[in-house]
């Protein structure tokens, strides 16, 4: 029964407050009354009366507030009354609040998008069935220096690897650089699309089906099956408008007719480190093949992917594929055999790239949100010495220290938590533009706000509001409330120590602005170097276009060249091209492939230590169109082509590594498969990567060596973006259902490749730019708030024949101490902590003294103007005004 | 301030407990009755009264009504409760052990 009364009391005291607030009044009310006709009645006067009785009872509103404080709820009272004033008291100065809650919004904001960026593309489990058990399989080679790490896999192993892991791990392999050209379907422009082959199982190793119609079997597996595609569910809505009568129908892949089998739902993505996440069609990889890339150990053309059983773990595959492997290697004759087998957690295949940048980033919005709470900190701090008098006051007449304590505790929470809403719309307009701009980062489409976010900035509210509002109660006048009160009469100088929290407030964020600047110079520079890096050849006005003919309607080579002659004739001819030509992968647009090769007059080496070379097809033409220069020798004339094209270039690195001193003019060049070519010239250096050197290259004639697919080079002399519909025009009149692909400039393939870095720069710079601007600001604040307070010292000083030149120092050296100490203590912060960026710098040492010395130079010059206009201020002033202020 | 003078800290809620025993009273009358019964000896700071009787009722040891009191006007009448009832025991049974140990010490001493 107990229970229940109370219950009621809590229901009546949390709902009828103000009801029973007003009968608590006339209780006393109704008492005191008694009281008095009481005290008439023993013969008292009517004033005596009132007040004996009023000193028999006490003090009637402190009792009446002692009641009350027995109800129930009255913490949430006190709390609502302190946060009604708190609110009242920041309307009162919108200034204030508005740049409180702004740089709040900054700081939190920041936080909360690369928190959830954090979590959903790197700690957010992968949307497979069992994902911890799903790890990616790799090789390795201890001979190859400049990429010994996570190679793809060559199907020979594979299949060794899946036989001897069977009781251990179910193993798939997918290879997802298999384009198709997608045409022949009644007014639908053809089109190519991403592929890739992959063996039957590769989609229930995962753990996933398509949402509609099938998977693939092991029948459909096979060389002998019928062609069988699955479609990406953004394919199958955009080309096929999402009609569920598409399972089942043919549609042409490269001319021949496949029947799709399967959509996958749209939450799959495959990513990996290799791509794969904007795959649009999945085909059987020993129907699609050819039977030699099936079994040979030579060409590493898969990632695998595989499933841990339970009870294995990943060292003890990668044990036993490594003693596999190494066996393999000793039974090859071939060079090119991998020694080693490698592996990681696909989550961690997928992003490992980003790991670095990520939590570089993540360090860069914590110091923002340490620099955002310790400048609204100071704010407060400002606030309350101003309200020093009134606080004082509040603290004589009785007011508790915990009260004002938590007062200012709340006011800090008003602003953090008005900048966390603004700031959650800050994260969500900033994490859209992400998403727009980086869809080439792999889990990109995992990023989302989820309940696990949602706590993260509850608690980042909180912590700032605690972090700010105990900083700036931490007001070491606050104590002496007598000197308070009597500094009621004149306004003198405050003690040094009671500027002395705003001061160490900025050293450190100083500091810490420091560290961000270095950091982000770093960056810069090393974007800069980067987009500045010469691929070896000029960008500008270069236009590139990819093709790629089906075999089933070109099926013999004299055909493909055929084609390709008459289009790049065509191309030539079209008003505006300054010169065309054929290649098979241009210049900084990635690998393209690579064989070992010997010198024939050279004594014969063992196969291991045959350098690799890089290999390219290209057309006569092509070196004048893309100005590589031709330093010795001569290019292909237009009859070395098809059966008369062992012929080849060697570029200077190339040179050197096959030839050393020697004239390679002349000399004869070996393939690991026999054939024999002539190098007959001598081209400089391009890079396949605009971030890495220059590999040994050698070009063959794109007319013939069995090239069925190239990239179209137009260079013109301006606008060269306006050629590409021209020139997809003479395709189409020369095939109607030839899709051209990656239609873009070479200038936007390189900005493409350098994205991240261009990104993660400009990103880190403008977080820099904040933290200095909340810094100078904080600098010039605390300057001019001392200097209004020393009025009247200033003004003793001036009359007492202090030169304007001294006092400007006095104030200027006051406002430069903590930036100096600052900056010294940032250069020893990011002297510590740089070493964590070095891996994603480009040809900058992250201890760059240049960076240093400008990132110092740079502080240094804004907090001297973050500080000259108050002391200049202070050094104008006159003396006659500055005493007669009060 | 607020604290009832000369009397034993937490005695109060007692005294109004038993006070309320024989029957509903309002707070005023629950002041003079403990200032009688006393004999004048125990001077309780009227208000006082107050919080502690909110706290009582909030604690769910007596209940309040309001009614006419023999002035006329409305009062707030308060009455124990079953479980009032049984906290008195318990304060009575814990008073007179306490103060029976002080008797003992004090006697034993002169």
């Amino acid at each position: 029964m107990r229970w229940h009364h109370q219950l009621r009391m809590k229901l009546l005291m949390l709902f009828r407050r103000g009801h029973a607030s007003a009968l608590l009044d006339d209780e006393i009310r109704d008492h005191l009354e008694r009281q008095i006709v009481e005290n008439r009645a023993a013969g008292m006067s009517a004033d005596e009366a009132r007040y004996a009785a009023l000193r028999t009872f006490g003090n009637p509103a402190l009792l009446r507030d002692q009641a009350r404080a027995t109800w129930s709820w009255s913490v949430l009272e006190s709390v609502m009354r302190d946060m009604r004033v708190a609110a009242r008291t920041l309307v009162r100065t919108p200034g204030f609040t508005v740049i409180a809650i702004l740089v709040m919004a900054l700081g939190i904001g920041a936080n909360i998008a690369l928190f959830t960026v954090v979590r959903s593309v790197l700690l957010k489990p992968l949307p497979f069935r069992d994902p911890d058990r799903l790890v990616a399989l790799r090789e390795g080679d201890s001979h190859n220096k400049n990429f010994q790490d996570f190679l793809p896999v060559d199907a020979g192993s594979f299949n060794e690897w899946q036989l001897a892991t069977r009781n251990r791990a179910e193993m798939a392999m997918v290879s997802p650089w298999q384009d198709y050209n997608v045409s022949g379907e009644g007014g639908k422009l053809p089109e190519r699309v991403r592929g890739a082959w992959c063996s039957w199982n590769f989609f229930s190793v995962l753990g996933v089906t398509p949402a509609l119609g099938r998977n693939f079997t092991e029948q459909d597996d096979s060389p002998n099956a019928a062609a069988a595609v699955i479609l990406s569910n953004a394919t199958w809505m955009r080309r096929y408008n999402g009609d569920p009568a598409i399972i089942g129908k043919t549609i042409w892949l490269n001319a021949r007719p496949y029947t799709v089998i399967g959509v996958m739902s749209p939450s799959f993505v495959f990513s990996s480190s290799f791509g794969g996440n904007n795959l649009q069609i999945w085909t059987p990889v020993r129907h699609e093949a050819p039977p030699w890339l099936l079994t040979t150990f030579a060409d590493h053309e898969f990632i695998v992917v595989a499933h841990l059983l339970h009870g294995t773990t990943l060292p003890m595959v990668l044990d036993q594929l490594n003693a596999l492997q190494k066996h393999i290697q000793r039974s090859q004759t071939s060079g090119s055999v991998h020694d080693r087998a490698m592996g990681r957690s696909m989550l961690d295949d997928a992003v490992e790239t980003y790991k670095t940048p990520l939590y570089a980033m993540l360090a860069v919005t914590a110091c923002v949100l340490l620099i955002a709470c310790m400048n609204v900190a100071g704010l407060l701090a400002a606030r309350s010495a101003a309200r020093r008098k009134e606080l004082a006051i509040r603290t004589a007449l009785g007011g508790g220290r915990w009260r004002l304590m938590c007062e200012r505790l709340i006011e800090s929470l008003l602003l953090s938590a008005a900048g966390g809403l603004l700031g959650l719309l800050l994260a969500w307009v900033g994490l859209q533009l992400l998403v727009h701009a980086r869809a080439d980062m792999n889990r990109i489409e995992a990023i989302r706000f989820d309940s696990v976010v949602a706590s993260f900035t509850i608690a980042v509210i909180a912590f700032s509001a605690i972090f700010s509002g105990v900083i700036a109660a931490l007001n070491p006048g606050g104590r002496d409330i007598l000197s308070a009160l009597q500094e009621a009469s004149r306004t003198h100088s405050e003690g040094i120590a009671r500027i002395g929290v705003r001061r160490l407030l900025l050293t450190l964020q100083v500091g810490l602005t420091v560290v961000l600047l270095v950091g982000a110079s770093l960056l810069l520079k090393s974007y800069q170097r980067l987009r500045s890096s010469d691929i070896g050849v000029p960008v500008d006005n270069v236009l590139t276009m990819k093709l790629n003919l089906p075999l089933i309607r070109y099926k013999k080579p004299v055909q493909q060249v055929a084609f390709f002659e008459q289009l790049i004739d065509q191309v030539r001819t079209i008003p505006g091209v300054q010169a065309a030509g054929l290649v098979s992968t241009a210049p900084g647009e990635g690998w393209n492939g690579d064989q070992l090769m010997s010198v024939t007059e050279h004594p014969p080496m063992p196969p291991k230590e045959m350098p690799d070379i890089q290999v390219r097809g290209a057309d006569p033409g092509y070196f004048a169109a893309i100005q590589l220069p031709l330093l010795r020798g001569r290019v292909f004339t237009s009859d070395e082509r098809l059966e008369r094209a062992n012929v080849a270039l060697v570029n200077q690195t190339a040179a050197r590594i096959l030839f050393g001193m020697e004239d390679p003019i002349g000399k004869h060049l070996k393939t690991q498969f026999g054939e024999t070519y002539q190098i007959i010239g001598l081209v400089g250096d391009t890079r396949w990567d605009v971030s890495l050197p220059p590999g040994p290259t050698l070009y063959w004639p794109i007319y013939g060596n069995g090239y069925s697919s190239g990239t179209i080079i137009v260079r013109s002399t301006n606008h060269v973006e306006a050629l590409a519909l021209p020139v997809q025009r003479v395709v189409a009149q020369l095939d109607s259902d030839l899709p051209v692909a990656d239609v873009m400039t070479l200038r936007q393939a390189i900005r493409k490749s350098i994205v991240d870095s261009e990104f993660d720069s400009l990103l880190v710079l403008s977080f820099a730019m904040i933290a200095l601007v909340l810094a100078a600001a904080g600098l010039y604040g605390v300057l001019a708030y001392m200097v209004t307070q020393r009025t009247t010292e200033i003004g003793i000083r001036i009359a007492l024949g202090a030169g304007r030149n001294q006092v400007l120092q006095l104030v200027l050296a006051d406002g430069l101490r903590p930036a100096l100490i600052g900056l010294l203590l940032g250069l020893a912060g990011s002297f510590a902590t740089v070493h964590y960026i070095e891996s994603i710098l480009y040809q900058t040492k992250a201890l760059d003294p240049a960076v240093f010395a400008e990132v110092a130079a740079l502080l240094l010059a804004v907090a001297a103007l973050a500080c000259m206009l108050p002391a200049w201020r202070a050094s104008r002033l006159d003396p006659m005004q500055a005493l007669r202020t009060e | 301030m607020g604290k009832p003078s000369d009397l034993v800290q937490g005695t109060l809620d007692l005294l109004i407990l038993k006070t309320l025993l024989l029957e509903a009273m309002h707070g005023w009358a629950i002041a003079k009755r403990i200032q009688q019964l006393s004999g004048d000896v125990l001077q309780v700071q009227q208000g006082s009264l107050y919080p502690a009787l909110h706290r009582l009722e909030q604690q769910g040891w007596i209940k309040a009504r309001w009614a006419e009191s023999e002035t006329g006007r409305q009062a707030k009448f308060y009455s124990l409760t079953t479980a009032g009832r049984a906290q008195l025991d318990k304060e009575t049974a814990n008073w007179n052990r306490l103060s029976s140990a002080i008797n003992l010490i004090v006697s034993e001493a002169g």
